[in-house]
This record gives structure tokens, C-alpha cells and sequence, in this order.
């Protein structure tokens, strides 16, 4: 039977339709890291130009995800589409909430570095935000590869990275706690810190919550607010 | 968006667009027996098919080795391209595939533990408890009352006027037809509208109180808003009976069934509850059918 493997709509209109989707919610995810990426640069290196510039282009996020959530909207109206195709476009709509919050956060890590830059925040302080703001980069491009690639197996991996930077955020914020006490001085660049590190920390909340898109997308299987073991179990279970 | 910005997820894009649908690779990909849930575990069913093979005359094989339950006062939709035996599995069901010479069928079919194909068991009476609509509404020449009475009447059902009066205001109330046609019961059914013509059908067929109502592509041929009445009105008559729909629109039997059965070249590829069918099958086939990927 050779039609067993078809993986073209009948409707070439319907696969431009989804392919633009696809690729617009790459785009949009490519856009993000950028964001990202700036954000955490102008922070580490102390560049307010560059922080400047990534609190401004967050406009850029919001209209992506506008155009997506519209475009999603007129596929399901035309449509009506069923099985992978439906858990595409709920993905989909899913997946730019938490890419655009990204760049919310984005801009915020933006509107710090400038503040911060001009200011003498201690270089002791920089550095303890240096390891969580390459980790969540990292967290970040897997949560973009697995679900470019939809692999499932990338994408428990980046859930179960989220732990990881949850507890390099709580050890940063004992760390702050202790340097507060120290010398009450500290205390607005250590806040300063908290809410960068908070941000971070936020970023990969939100990068786990799209990885459980993913998984849902390819598996048909809700995974979220359930017990990470559990859900290797059952998914990598069924392979 | 500047070039450089998209750079970094371009060769994650290319992979994208390669991948398959839903990037799934355990899909099953051959037909070796029914994916899903065809029995029904614990539950009685109200009908039992074990290894039901259909041929037509030259020993053409139109059905496969069907195996499946069919629960009571469930809805349970049939779809799959042209010609995949969806309607030639409906008609076993009651015994219609006797009247097409040449046809024979094999295996198991019972109605409530009863082998259909018993040599005691009266086809005509068969056909009473297991009622069938067509596509094209086909009332007969008759007025819309007589219609309605004339199934009741060849059975004995009513022993005078009043209880046949009382049956056929009964049966076009349950088909959602009786406030419309009250007041020219009298009148010729074939001058209905095609939706209203369907109901009567329908009226005939619950007038001799069947238990399952066999339906093939019971609105293919009516506007949608005479789809939604007989939609509105499968659901309700659910309560009283089981019902078994072939259909050409998958919306309709994501709106209407319980469970769903894919069939594909006269094998039943899955069965499972609509809910998953529609939004998760298991079978490459019945994804690829369910989405449009047929050509």
C-alpha cells in the first residue's frame, strides 16, 4: 500500500497554510532567543546600549505572536482540522504565550542591565548570575531544537533541567540574602540581582512549560502538573 | 526581522519541515488486526462480531476478518474512504447483503447473543429489530400517516385504529416531525422537504419499535440545518436505541458518536472512543484519513 506513508494534505493550500504557521513559530522562537541571548549579554558585559536596545524590540515578540494567534485562528475556522494537525495549532497557540512571556522577561533582564550597568554592582554579584544565565541559554536552544526537531526525548531532558535552575535560583537568592546582611549598602544591587535571577528563573519555567507542548504535540499526551518520573515512564515507556 | 536573527533556528526549520506528521514514529504502519478498543471489556454488547468476511460474486472480498462489539444505546460512526466496506459491514447487520445475489457472508454476527444468520431466524423480523435509513430519503407513495403505519400494520403491531393512531403520533414526535406535519397527516410524504422526508424515514423506522437503527449516509443529502435537526435527533433517540451511522463527514461523526470506526480497504483498521479518534489515533491510516492526506 504506498499511500501508507502520505504525509501531504490532499489541499496544497492546507500544507502552505500549516507549513506557515510552523515555520512563523520558528521564527518567532529564533526572535525570542535572540532577545534572549542580548539581554543576558548586555547584562554580563555591562552594555546599557545593548540593554537599551533589547527593552525596545519586544514589539517585535508581540506582533509575531499576534499574527499567529490570527493565523491560527483562520486555520481552525477553514479547516477544522483533526488529529496531529489539531494538536499542532493548540501547540501552536500554546507554545508563542510562553515564547512572547520569554521576551517579556527578556526585556525586563534588558531594562536591568541598563540600570545596572550604570550603577557599581560588585563583580561578586555579576559572577553568581553568570552560571544561571548560561544554563537557561542552553535550556533555552534545546526547548527551540526539540520542538523544531519534536523530539520527545530532548524535551523530558529540558523539563528536567527546569530543576536544576530552580535550585541555582534559590541558592543565588541565599547568597544575596547573606551579602544583605552583610552591609545593608548591598541592598538595591543585590535586588537588583534577585530580579534578573528571577527572570532567568522564570525563562525556564516557561521553556519546561513548552517542552510539555512538545510532548503533547507528538505523543497526544498531557504531561503537565505531573510527577516527572511518571511521565518518563509512560512516554519513553511506549517506545 | 533581520536575516541573522532567523539564522540561528534555520537548520531547525529545514528539519521541521521535513519531519512527519506529528513526528511520530511508533504510528503503526500495516494492518494487522483492529487498533483501539473494538471489544467492549465487561459490558454487554448488543452486537458481537467475531471474523465477519464479505464476498461479493467472483469470490471478491469486499470485508476482512471483522472483529467487533457494538455497545447498547451507544452511537457508533463508520467512516473511511469510497469502497473501504463501511456500508457493506453496516448492511451485514441486518441481513441486507442476502438480497444482492452472488453475495455471501462469513463468520459471526449476533444481536443480543442471537446468531443472526440461524437458520430460525426470520430475516423480515430481523430487519423489524434492526432498522435501517438510507441516504436519499425514500418515503413511499403513500400519505405521511400511512407511512408511518405501514411497517406496525404488516407486523400486527396494533390491534385497532386508536393504538395505530397512537403509534404513528408517537413515532413522528421521537423523529422531531409531528408539530410540523400535524395537520396534514393526510397529505403525500414524498411532498415534504427533503429534510422532513428524511424524519418520516426515520418515524417509519422507529414505528415498529426496533432496537438498533442502521443508518448510511443518513444526511448527505439534506441542507445543514436539516442535518443539524436529524443530528439533534440521533443524539436523543440514543436514549431509546443503538445506533450505527456510516458517514462521508468526519465532523459528523466527531459531533454525533461515542465511538468511531475506521475502515480501509475492507479491513477495520480502529476502533476507538471519538474522543481519541479525532484527536489522537493510533494508526497511520486513520490519522492520514482523519487529516486529509489522502489523495
Amino acid at each position: 500500500m504506498e499511500d501508507m506513508n502520505t504525509t501531504q494534505h490532499t489541499s496544497q493550500q492546507y500544507n502552505h497554510e500549516l507549513e506557515e504557521a510552523r515555520s512563523k513559530l520558528m521564527a518567532m522562537g529564533g526572535l525570542v532567543e535572540a532577545q534572549v541571548s542580548n539581554a543576558i549579554k548586555a547584562l554580563l558585559e555591562r552594555d546599557s546600549t545593548l540593554g537599551e536596545k533589547v527593552a525596545y524590540s519586544d514589539h517585535e515578540i508581540n506582533a509575531m505572536e499576534v499574527f499567529l494567534d490570527e493565523h491560527c485562528a483562520e486555520i481552525i475556522a477553514r479547516r477544522q482540522p483533526a488529529a496531529s494537525d489539531l494538536r499542532l495549532l493548540i501547540t501552536i497557540i500554546k507554545v508563542i504565550t510562553d515564547l512572547e512571556r520569554i521576551g517579556d522577561e527578556a526585556e525586563k533582564i534588558g531594562r536591568y542591565a541598563v540600570e545596572m550597568g550604570e550603577s557599581s554592582t560588585s563583580n561578586e554579584l555579576h559572577h553568581s548570575l553568570r552560571h544561571l544565565s548560561q544554563h537557561v541559554k542552553i535550556m533555552l536552544h534545546d526547548t527551540l531544537d526539540s520542538l523544531a526537531r519534536m523530539d520527545v526525548k530532548q524535551s523530558m531532558q529540558v523539563v528536567d533541567n527546569d530543576r536544576q535552575v530552580d535550585a541555582e535560583f534559590d541558592s543565588i537568592s541565599r547568597q544575596l540574602i547573606t551579602h544583605m546582611m552583610e552591609d545593608p549598602r548591598n541592598i538595591k544591587d543585590s535586588l537588583n540581582v534577585t530580579w534578573c535571577a528571577r527572570s532567568m528563573e522564570r525563562i525556564g519555567d516557561h521553556c519546561k512549560n513548552i517542552c510539555e507542548y512538545v510532548i503533547y504535540l507528538v505523543k497526544g499526551k498531557d504531561v503537565r502538573h505531573t510527577n516527572l518520573e511518571k511521565v518518563r515512564e509512560e512516554i519513553l515507556g511506549t517506545d | 526581522m533581520t536575516e541573522a536573527t532567523i539564522d540561528m533556528t534555520t537548520t531547525a526549520v529545514l528539519k521541521a519541515n521535513t519531519a512527519t506528521s506529528g513526528g511520530r514514529e511508533e504510528f503503526a504502519h500495516t494492518i494487522s488486526g483492529t487498533i483501539g478498543k473494538p471489544y467492549l471489556d465487561g459490558k454487554d454488547a448488543k452486537f458481537f462480531c467475531r471474523g465477519v468476511n464479505v464476498f461479493y460474486a467472483g469470490e471478491k472480498q469486499a470485508i476482512f476478518d471483522v472483529n467487533m462489539d457494538i455497545g447498547r444505546n451507544e452511537v457508533i460512526s463508520m467512516i473511511g474512504p469510497s469502497g473501504c466496506g463501511k456500508s457493506t459491514f453496516l448492511r451485514c447487520l441486518n441481513r441486507m447483503n442476502d438480497t444482492i445475489a452472488g453475495c455471501r457472508v462469513t463468520g459471526d454476527i449476533k444481536l443480543d447473543g442471537e446468531d443472526i444468520h440461524d437458520k430460525e431466524q426470520d430475516p423480515v423480523l430481523l430487519r423489524a429489530r434492526v432498522g435501517m435509513v438510507f441516504q436519499k430519503p425514500n418515503p413511499f407513495p403513500k400519505s405521511i400517516y400511512d407511512n408511518v403505519a405501514y411497517g406496525p400494520r404488516l407486523h400486527g403491531l396494533a390491534s385497532n385504529r386508536a393504538e395505530l393512531d397512537d403509534i404513528v403520533e408517537q413515532s413522528l414526535t421521537k423523529a422531531g416531525l409531528f408539530k410540523e406535519v400535524k395537520d396534514r397527516l393526510q397529505a403525500p410524504g414524498t411532498g415534504l422537504s427533503g429534510g422532513q422526508q428524511q424524519r418520516l424515514c426515520i418515524a417509519r423506522t422507529i414505528a415498529v419499535s426496533p432496537e438498533v437503527i442502521l443508518m448510511d449516509e443518513p444526511t448527505s443529502a439534506l441542507d445543514p440545518i436539516a442535518t443539524a435537526t436529524i443530528e439533534e435527533l440521533i443524539d436523543e433517540l440514543r436514549a431509546s436505541f443503538t445506533i450505527c451511522i456510516v458517514t462521508h463527514s468526519m465532523q459528523q461523526a466527531a459531533r454525533i458518536s461515542q465511538r468511531t470506526a475506521y475502515f480501509h480497504m475492507g479491513y477495520l483498521v480502529e476502533l476507538n472512543d471519538t474522543k481519541t479518534v479525532f484527536t489522537n489515533p493510533q494508526h497511520q491510516l486513520t490519522e492520514n484519513y482523519i487529516t486529509g492526506r489522502f489523495g
